[in-house]
C-alpha cells in the first residue's frame, strides 16, 4: 500500500481559503448565496468555506446538511444504508445553493444532491464546490469550483482527510498494490 | 404355516413373564413359550429376535379410521396399515363417522370392510345418541349385538346430564363401557390451552376447567349410575387429581391419555404450526409432568393414540381454521417409550397400559402372549434410532407434529391372528 | 447495524437494537412528510401490495401513503372484493401474488400466524399489519417513536396501558416492545380482559385505573368490544365506561407531562372522553404522522436488507 500526499496541512487550508475566494468573485458577491453540505466531509468543508467567507466578507451565509442516501441509484447495493437526516434551515427558492462535496470522481452523488434539492424546491441556480476532482466522470456533470484535479487511476483511492474527523488535513492517494 | 420367534426378550406383562425365551406360533395360536425350541420343516418360519423385545400386540381404544364418510382422510384400510406399523394388532375406531355409527347398517359396513381391508382388527365403538346429537339415545342394544365394544359421542360430550345419566345406567344392561370425551363446550371457545403460551401468541384460548368440570360431572353421574365410565384423552394435571382422588371410592373408573400430551407442551403452538392444533390442546409444562406423574403412579390406565387423520388442506391453512388433530399411529408407541428410557416406568408397566389394560377394559382376549392365546405379537427394538418422516406414513394422514424429530425405539414386526401384517424394512425376518 | 431480516411478523423476531435502529431510521422519514414534495425516489419501481382481510382506513392508508412517499407503487387487495369471498385459501392466494412479483406485501388478517403462513411462502418481504389479537408490530414501533420523541427516551417510565389486553393486538406488541426497555408496565382493565400469567412477563396488573394511573408517564388507552364470539366481557359498555373510561379528571392523578395515546380508531365517550382525546396531553394525532415515517422506515429497511 502506497501513500502520495496531494495536499498537506497548509495546502489544504490554501485552497480552502481559494475556493472560498473564487466563489465571491464568481457571484459577484454572497447575496443569494446559501452553502449546502453533502454529508459527511462535504459537510466540514462546507462550515469551513462558510466561516472563510464570513471572515472576508462578514456576512454569515446559511448552511445546510443534505443526506443523500435516498436518491443514490445503488441505494440498495450499500452495505448499510444507514441515514443520517437532511437538514436544510432556509427556503431553497430562488436561491444560489453551493453543493460541497470532498472528492468528486463519477459524478452520481452529484445528480442524487440536485434531485434532493429539486425535491424541496426550486433553487434558481446550483454550483457545485469540491476539495478534489479525481476524475472518471460517468455523467457529464462538473464541478464550478475544484481545489485540485488529479486524475487518478483505478486502483488509486483518493482520500480527504479533515481534522474535524480524521484528527488531520490532507488529501492522499492510496494504492492498493 | 407356523412361526419360531428366537432369542428374543419375552415381556408378557400379564403373567410378569420377562425373559429371553423362544415363541412358538401354529396357526394363530401361541402353542408354546420355553427355551431353546427345536422346530424343524419346512412350513416353520425362524425369525431371530435377537436384542430385541417380543411383546403382546398393542390395542388401541381410541383412533378415527374415518370410514364411512371421510375416505379422502383414511380409509379402515390405510388406517390399519398405519396402525400395524405403530405395534398395534387390535384399534378400536370412534364413530363420528358420516352417517354417525348409531345404528347396526353402519356397525355392520364397518366390521365388513374389516373383514376384507383391515391389517389388524377392528372393534367399532358406537355412538351414545343418535347422530352424536346429544338428544336420544342410540339403539344401544342392537349396537352391541351387532359387535360394538363400547359407546361414546367422543368429538363432544353429552351436553345434556340427563341423558347421559340414562346413557350410563342403560349401558349397564350389556356391560359395554362408555367412553368419555370431557370438553364443556360454552367453555370451549378456542384453539389452544389458556396459559402463558396463549398470553403470547393471541390465540383464543380454552381453560383446563373446560375438561375438567366435565371429568368431574362425568365420574358424578357414572357413580350415582353405579356404572363403570372410561375417561379419554385426559390432558391437564387438574383432571389427574380429580380421577385419582375419585378412584378411592368408585372403583369402576379408568381413563386414557395420549402421548402427544406428554411429549409436547403448549409452547409447540407459538410458531402457528398447525400440526400442534389437537382437542383437548397441548398442555403447560406442569400439566405434562402430572400426566407423566399420572402415568406412573396408574392414576392413568392406558394409553391411547386418539389417531385423527386430516388431508393436508385441511390443515393447511390458518390456524384457527385448521382442522384438530395428529396422526398417531406410526409414532405412538415410540413416543410412549421415552417414558421408559427417562425413568418414569419400567418396560413392562408401560406394555401394561397397551395391552392387559385396554384388554381389561374392553373384555377382549387379547394383549397377552401365552401358550393358548392368540398370536397377536410384536417385535420391537427400544434403542433403535431413527427420523420421523411424515410424507413417509402409511396413514392418508400427514398431520403430526413429531415430523423430523429422532425417535429411540422402533417397532420392527407386528403379527395378527399368526399372521406377520407389517415388516420394517430394516428387520431380516 | 445492518437490517438482515426478509419479514417483519411480530416484535418478538425484533433484538434490542433491531427495534432502535428502525426508530433511528424512521427520523430521517420524518423530514420528508414535513417538505412541499413529499416524495423521495428511493423505493422507485417497487410494488407495495396490501392485502388486507380485515377493514382499516388507519393502517392502510399510513402504509399507503408510505410507500407512494418512497416513489412505490401501490396496489390495494380488500377481502370482500378479492377471490376470498370466492373460496381461495391463503395459500393459494398468496401464490398468486408470488407469481406477480411483488416486493413487498403487508398483510392484515383477523387470525394469528397468517403472516407467518405468508412469509413461509413468499420469496419476498411480508409485513403484519395485524394478525388476529397476536401483533401489530408496525403500530408498537409508531408508539416507541412517539413515546422517545416525546419523553427522550424509553427507559425509566411508568407505562400504562388500559382496556381489552387479552384480545389486543396492539397491547401485546406494544409489550414485547416495551420489555425491551428499562421501564415499568402496567395492565390495567376488568379481570375478564386481562390474561393470566402477566406478572410471570414482569407486568404489573391493577384493576383500578386511578391506582393504575397514580404517577403515569405515559398512558395508551385501547379500544374495546363488548362482546367476541357470543361472550360478553363486560355486562355493558356504560358500566365499562364507568370505571374504565379515561377523563380529564384522572389525569390530574398522572405525571403533570403525562402522554395520552390511542392507536385508533377511538370509541370517544367509551374509553376516552373527548376533553382528554382532544385535551393537550394527547399525542394522538401525532402517532398518526409518526406512524408513516416509521412505515417508510420499515418499507425501506426491508426491501434495502443486506443478503
Amino acid at each position: 500500500m502506497e501513500n502520495r500526499v496531494l495536499l498537506d496541512n497548509k495546502a489544504v487550508e490554501r485552497t480552502i481559503n481559494r475556493i472560498a475566494h473564487e466563489i465571491i468573485e464568481k457571484n459577484k458577491g454572497v447575496e443569494k448565496l446559501r452553502l449546502i453540505g453533502i454529508r459527511t466531509r462535504g459537510v466540514h468543508l462546507a462550515q469551513r468555506l462558510k466561516q472563510k467567507i464570513e471572515e472576508i466578507e462578514h456576512i454569515s451565509l446559511p448552511l445546510g446538511v443534505l443526506d443523500i442516501t435516498m436518491y443514490r441509484d445503488d441505494v440498495f447495493k450499500l452495505k448499510s444504508p444507514g441515514l443520517k437526516k437532511t437538514e436544510i434551515p432556509f427556503d431553497v427558492n430562488n436561491i444560489t445553493a453551493i453543493l460541497v462535496d470532498d472528492v468528486m470522481q463519477t459524478g452520481r452523488t452529484t445528480r442524487a444532491a440536485i434531485d434532493a434539492i429539486m425535491d424541496l424546491g426550486r433553487p434558481k441556480r446550483i454550483q457545485l464546490a469540491v476539495l478534489v476532482d479525481r476524475g472518471d466522470r460517468e455523467l457529464p456533470i462538473h464541478p464550478d469550483y475544484a481545489g485540485i484535479v488529479h486524475s487518478a487511476h483505478p486502483e488509486e483511492n483518493v482520500l480527504v482527510r479533515l481534522s474535524e474527523v480524521d484528527n488531520r488535513d490532507e488529501v492522499v492517494v492510496v494504492t492498493s498494490s | 404355516m407356523s412361526i419360531l420367534i428366537r432369542n428374543g426378550r419375552v415381556i408378557d406383562p400379564k403373567s410378569g413373564l420377562d425373559e429371553v425365551i423362544d415363541v412358538f406360533v401354529n396357526g394363530n395360536t401361541i402353542e408354546k413359550i420355553d427355551k431353546h425350541i427345536r422346530k424343524t420343516g419346512s412350513d416353520v418360519r425362524s425369525i431371530d429376535a435377537a436384542g430385541h423385545i417380543v411383546a403382546p400386540g398393542l390395542i388401541d381404544t381410541h383412533a378415527h379410521l374415518r370410514e364411512p364418510g371421510y375416505e379422502w382422510k383414511e380409509t379402515i384400510r390405510t388406517g390399519t396399515m398405519a396402525a400395524t406399523k405403530g405395534g398395534f394388532t387390535s384399534v378400536v375406531c370412534m364413530a363420528n363417522t358420516n352417517p354417525v355409527n348409531d345404528n347396526k347398517s353402519v356397525t355392520d359396513y364397518i366390521i365388513q370392510k374389516a373383514r376384507s381391508e383391515a391389517s389388524c382388527r377392528v372393534f367399532p365403538c358406537g355412538a351414545i345418541t343418535k347422530g352424536l346429537k346429544g338428544e336420544e339415545l342410540s339403539d344401544m342394544g342392537e349396537l352391541y349385538e351387532s359387535g360394538i365394544v363400547a359407546i361414546s359421542d367422543d368429538g363432544k360430550s353429552v351436553k345434556n346430564s340427563a341423558i347421559l345419566l340414562k346413557a350410563f345406567e342403560y349401558s349397564r344392561l350389556f356391560g359395554i363401557p362408555v367412553i368419555s370425551h370431557c370438553e364443556d363446550e360454552d367453555l370451549s371457545r378456542g384453539y389452544v390451552h389458556e396459559g402463558r403460551a396463549s398470553l403470547l401468541s393471541g390465540l383464543d384460548a380454552v381453560p383446563a376447567i373446560a375438561e375438567e368440570l366435565i371429568v368431574s360431572r362425568d365420574i358424578a353421574i357414572a357413580k350415582y349410575a353405579n356404572a363403570p365410565v372410561h375417561l379419554t384423552h385426559i390432558s391437564s394435571g387438574g383432571s389427574v387429581n380429580i380421577i385419582q382422588h375419585a378412584k378411592k371410592s368408585h372403583k369402576k373408573i379408568t381413563c386414557d391419555t395420549c402421548c402427544h400430551y406428554f411429549s409436547l407442551t403448549d409452547e409447540a403452538t407459538l410458531g402457528f404450526d398447525t400440526s400442534t392444533k389437537v382437542n383437548p390442546p397441548l398442555r403447560s409444562k406442569e400439566d405434562v409432568e402430572a400426566i407423566k406423574e399420572g402415568l406412573r403412579n396408574n392414576t392413568i390406565d392406558i394409553i391411547a393414540t386418539d389417531h385423527a387423520p386430516h388431508e393436508g388442506t385441511s390443515k393447511d391453512v390458518e390456524f384457527d381454521i385448521a382442522s384438530f388433530g395428529i396422526s398417531g399411529f406410526e409414532t405412538a408407541f415410540a413416543l410412549s417409550l421415552a417414558l421408559v428410557h427417562e425413568g418414569v416406568m419400567t418396560l413392562p408397566d408401560l406394555l401394561r397400559k397397551f395391552t392387559v389394560n385396554p384388554a381389561k377394559l374392553l373384555k377382549l382376549p387379547y394383549g397377552q402372549l401365552a401358550p393358548g392365546k392368540v398370536a397377536d405379537i410384536i417385535i420391537f427394538n427400544p434403542d433403535v434410532e431413527w427420523k420421523v418422516d411424515r410424507n413417509s406414513f402409511l396413514s392418508r394422514g400427514k398431520n403430526s407434529p413429531f415430523h423430523g424429530w429422532v425417535l429411540k425405539g422402533k417397532n420392527l414386526l407386528t403379527l395378527v391372528d399368526g399372521k406377520i401384517v407389517y415388516r420394517d424394512k430394516s428387520f431380516k425376518a | 447495524m445492518n437490517w438482515t431480516k426478509k419479514d417483519l411478523l411480530g416484535i418478538t423476531e425484533l433484538s434490542k437494537e433491531e427495534i432502535l435502529f428502525v426508530l433511528d431510521t424512521a427520523e430521517s422519514f420524518k423530514e420528508i412528510s414535513q417538505r412541499d414534495i413529499k416524495k423521495v425516489p428511493t423505493l422507485r419501481g417497487k410494488t407495495v401490495i396490501t392485502l388486507f382481510y380485515e377493514p382499516s382506513t388507519r393502517t392502510r392508508t399510513s402504509f399507503e401513503i408510505a410507500a407512494k412517499r418512497l416513489s412505490a407503487d401501490t396496489i390495494n387487495i380488500s377481502a370482500s372484493t378479492s377471490s376470498y369471498v370466492k373460496g381461495e385459501t391463503l395459500k393459494d392466494t398468496a401464490k398468486n401474488l408470488e407469481a406477480m412479483n411483488p416486493d413487498v406485501t403487508i398483510i392484515r388478517h383477523s387470525m394469528p400466524g397468517a403472516p407467518h403462513m405468508l412469509a413461509r411462502i413468499l420469496d419476498s418481504s411480508v409485513v403484519n399489519g395485524g394478525d388476529g389479537a397476536h401483533e401489530h408490530p408496525t403500530q408498537a414501533l409508531l408508539d416507541a417513536y412517539t413515546i422517545r420523541e416525546k419523553k427522550g427516551t424509553i427507559d425509566g417510565l411508568k407505562i400504562v396501558i388500559v382496556g381489552d389486553i387479552i384480545h389486543s393486538r396492539v397491547a401485546r406488541s406494544n409489550i414485547f416492545t416495551l420489555r425491551n426497555f428499562d421501564s415499568e408496565i402496567v395492565c390495567c382493565g376488568p379481570p375478564t380482559m386481562l390474561p393470566p400469567h402477566m406478572e410471570e412477563l414482569g407486568i404489573k396488573v391493577e384493576y383500578n385505573l386511578k391506582k393504575a394511573i397514580h404517577n403515569a408517564d405515559v398512558i395508551m388507552m385501547l379500544r374495546i368490544q363488548k362482546e367476541r364470539g357470543g361472550v360478553s366481557y363486560i355486562p355493558s359498555v356504560k358500566e365499562y365506561s364507568a370505571f374504565f373510561g379515561l377523563t380529564g379528571e384522572h389525569i390530574m392523578n398522572a405525571k403533570k407531562d403525562v402522554i395520552i395515546m390511542h392507536p385508533g380508531p377511538m370509541n370517544r365517550g367509551v374509553e376516552i372522553m373527548d376533553d382528554v382525546a382532544d385535551g393537550p396531553y394527547s399525542v394522538i394525532l401525532e402517532q398518526v404522522e409518526n406512524g408513516v415515517a416509521v412505515r417508510m422506515a420499515i418499507l425501506y429497511l426491508l426491501l434495502g436488507r443486506e443478503k
